[in-house]
């Protein structure tokens, strides 16, 4: 005899347990800390502040250890949280021209002033596994330039110099930018949500995206202008105070994607340009996210809108992993009312279809369960 | 360490439950108008019911008795873990029995028992937008409603006769409120739909991901679209509830073995217990108890 399923209650709360057992794993091994995965998983921990839109690299390593490891999950946590806080004020925008750079690389030009700087990268690594990282060696200490305090001029400027490049376009001078975490979207977008909601949109979304515009979905001939890596200071208005006052340095990412325009009647052929910036160290999300923004600007240059990535309201609907995940994973939420009522139409509609084609001489009509279950 | 928040009543800070209050006393006043209101991300997954949680928790006072469902049923580990959500965050009474219940949150079903004046029906709902699946951009159906240009529902409708001889929507069965906006009922089957019609409560729906509130205040009129030679009509089902023998009631089906052996019970399981309770026996329940 069936007894209704009860005691949802307790498989929760079951089910919670194991999680916590499953999560701290073999308690005869060390626990990894928190500061552990700032400092040694620090591109995972700039990931989850990037998409969570929040900079705080120690929430940041708590969402990750909270979720195993899975970044979309940790994501979510750390945005829960964000979504909490209030809103007391807006920076003033920051200058990335003088940014302290740790990476700085041009595609477009052999040298320039500032020079190139590897930093820290992965790109002229061998990826051969590194057997000396199976126990804990000792690493050397790297070599240091002496820090530069001037500014370091933007590609961007430099191609400005010339007027061969787009300008970095004007907002009207009431403009108060958007917020997407406390306004609905709504399409089309402004320039400003839509470089917000590509800042936080899924890495590998956007990474994908980009990659089909290079692949001839909407083409836009880019050239990295220049990527750079580092820090920036973030200043808050005070509007008692009447000047703005530093918050402090936060690292960031910027890309300067470099396009090609043949102009219009309206435009002279300029370069134009994709933006990607970044929390954190994340060249890969910086550079799809320019590539993919310049793909949407397909129709303020009268460019045909004919491929996925230029189409706003396809690419940002999608972008949010959070959404996105929460969305395609409900389907294991119980659906059985409304898959009742699919299940009593098919019925209906076999029946119906057996009688017309005569192949359901015994009560094919009738509703009978062990025949069905049989088919 | 960063210390961590303390959270509010019922959650959501109180500057977010009074943008949410004035979508939806937009929503009230336009019903079955998609309010756009900027949902917050909660702290439970897109999908399992964030729009709903955030219009109760807009709406919640200390003296309200809440009740929470998933497909009919208390029990339901989504319903458990929303109820028990409240409980933490509003510390508020909560109950199962639909008429004690002042507001009630749902996902796929409308209770049976009929609600009255003063109760509050809270839906959760995973897409508003009762044109989406016929036109995917939003830019676009805004302007169908906008145009009350709803030609292209109609002619699904029509195909689907065309091609099956029924229209073949069982569930999320578009209606019209008022007469002028089309609507999407959330997920529920249609069977529920007639319960909209008239109802003494409040109906409010939220849709956290597509960030969309809408409603049907008290004594509105709801009908489901149909054709005068396709009248609507609702699921009937062959037998009474296995265990409590209600008839016209929305049943789940539930298999008992690998032989094909299967029973129908009351989706409603409120409703299911409360009439056990009363004496009424279904078939099953009745064998049972012959044979204790």
């Amino acid at each position: 005899m069936y007894v209704a399923v009860k005691g949802g209650e307790a498989a929760i709360a079951n089910a919670h347990q194991l999680l916590a057992d499953r999560r701290r794993g073999d308690r005869s091994l060390p626990a990894i800390s928190i500061e552990q995965i700032v400092a040694q998983l620090g591109l995972a921990v700039d990931r989850v502040m990037a998409e969570a839109s929040l900079y705080d690299r120690e929430l940041a390593a708590l969402a990750v250890r909270q979720a195993r490891g899975d970044m979309i999950e940790a994501i979510f946590i750390l945005r829960a949280y964000r979504t909490t806080l209030p809103r007391f004020g807006m920076s003033v925008p920051v200058d990335t021209a003088k940014m302290k750079i740790e990476r700085r690389v041009s595609a477009t030009y052999k040298d320039l002033p500032g020079g190139q700087l590897l930093g820290p990268t992965f790109d002229y690594t061998h990826r051969l596994l590194d057997p000396s990282l199976l126990t804990d060696g000792p690493v050397a200490e790297p070599t240091r330039r002496t820090a530069d305090e001037s500014a370091m001029m933007r590609v961007s400027d430099i191609l400005a110099g010339e007027g061969l490049i787009e300008g970095d376009g004007k907002m009207p001078e009431d403009h108060v930018p958007g917020d997407l975490t406390r306004e609905p979207l709504e399409f089309p977008l402004n320039r400003d949500l839509r470089l917000q909601a590509l800042a936080r949109g899924d890495e590998g979304f956007l990474l994908a995206l980009a990659y089909s515009t290079q692949r001839g979905y909407a083409r836009t001939h880019p050239f990295v202008g220049e990527v750079r890596i580092g820090e920036v200071e973030v200043d808050l208005d005070i509007p008692e105070l009447g000047f703005a006052v530093s918050l402090g340095p936060i690292q960031v990412t910027e890309c300067q994607m470099v396009n090609q325009f043949q102009g219009s009647a309206k435009n002279p052929p300029q370069f134009t340009r994709g933006y990607g910036l970044v929390f954190g160290q994340s060249e890969r999300k910086a550079m799809a996210m320019s590539l993919v923004d310049r793909a949407l600007r397909a129709q303020e240059f009268g460019e045909d809108v004919v491929a996925p990535a230029q189409d706003e309201e396809f690419v940002i609907s999608h972008s949010d992993n959070v959404q996105a995940t929460g969305f395609v994973e409900h389907l294991k939420l119980p659906h059985y009312v409304d898959f009742q009522a699919e299940l009593d139409l098919v019925r209906r509609m076999r029946a119906e279809y057996d009688a017309k084609s005569g192949a359901g001489e015994d009560g094919a009509g009738k509703d009978n369960g062990v025949r069905e279950a049989a088919e | 360490m960063t210390d961590l928040a303390t959270y509010n009543f019922a959650y959501l800070d109180e500057q977010t439950k009074r943008m949410i209050r004035r979508a939806i006393l937009k929503a009230i006043s336009i019903p079955g108008y998609q309010v756009p209101f900027a949902s917050r991300e909660m702290p439970m997954p897109y999908g399992w019911g964030t729009g709903g949680v955030q219009v109760t928790a807009a709406i919640l006072g200390p003296d309200d008795v809440l009740k929470v469902i998933d497909q009919g049923a208390d029990d339901t580990t989504n319903a458990v873990s929303i109820r028990a959500f409240f409980q933490k965050v509003a510390n508020v009474a909560v109950t199962t029995k639909t008429r004690e219940a002042t507001i009630i949150q749902t996902r796929h079903r409308i209770p049976e028992e009929t609600l009255t004046a003063g109760q509050t029906l809270v839906y959760q709902v995973p897409i508003p937008e009762p044109l989406r699946f016929l036109e995917p951009r939003e830019t676009e159906t805004r302007k169908m409603h906008a145009l009350e240009e709803y030609g292209l529902m109609h002619v699904k409708l029509y195909e689907d006769i065309a091609r099956n001889g029924h229209i073949a929507t069982t569930y999320a069965y578009p209606v019209k409120v008022e007469g002028r906006y089309v609507m999407d009922p959330s997920p529920t089957p249609k069977f529920d739909n007639p319960k909209m019609h008239m109802s003494e409560a409040l109906q409010l729906f939220g849709a956290g991901r597509e960030k969309r509130i809408y409603a049907v205040p008290p004594y509105t009129e709801v009908v489901s679209l149909d054709f005068e030679d396709h009248p609507f009509e609702i699921q009937h089902f062959d037998k009474p509830c296995a265990l409590c023998g209600a008839e016209q009631v929305y049943l789940d089906e539930v298999i008992l073995d690998d032989k094909g052996g299967r029973m129908f019970v009351c989706s409603d399981t409120d409703h299911c217990e409360d009439r056990r309770a009363h004496g009424h026996a279904g078939h099953l329940l009745a064998q049972q108890e012959a044979a204790e």
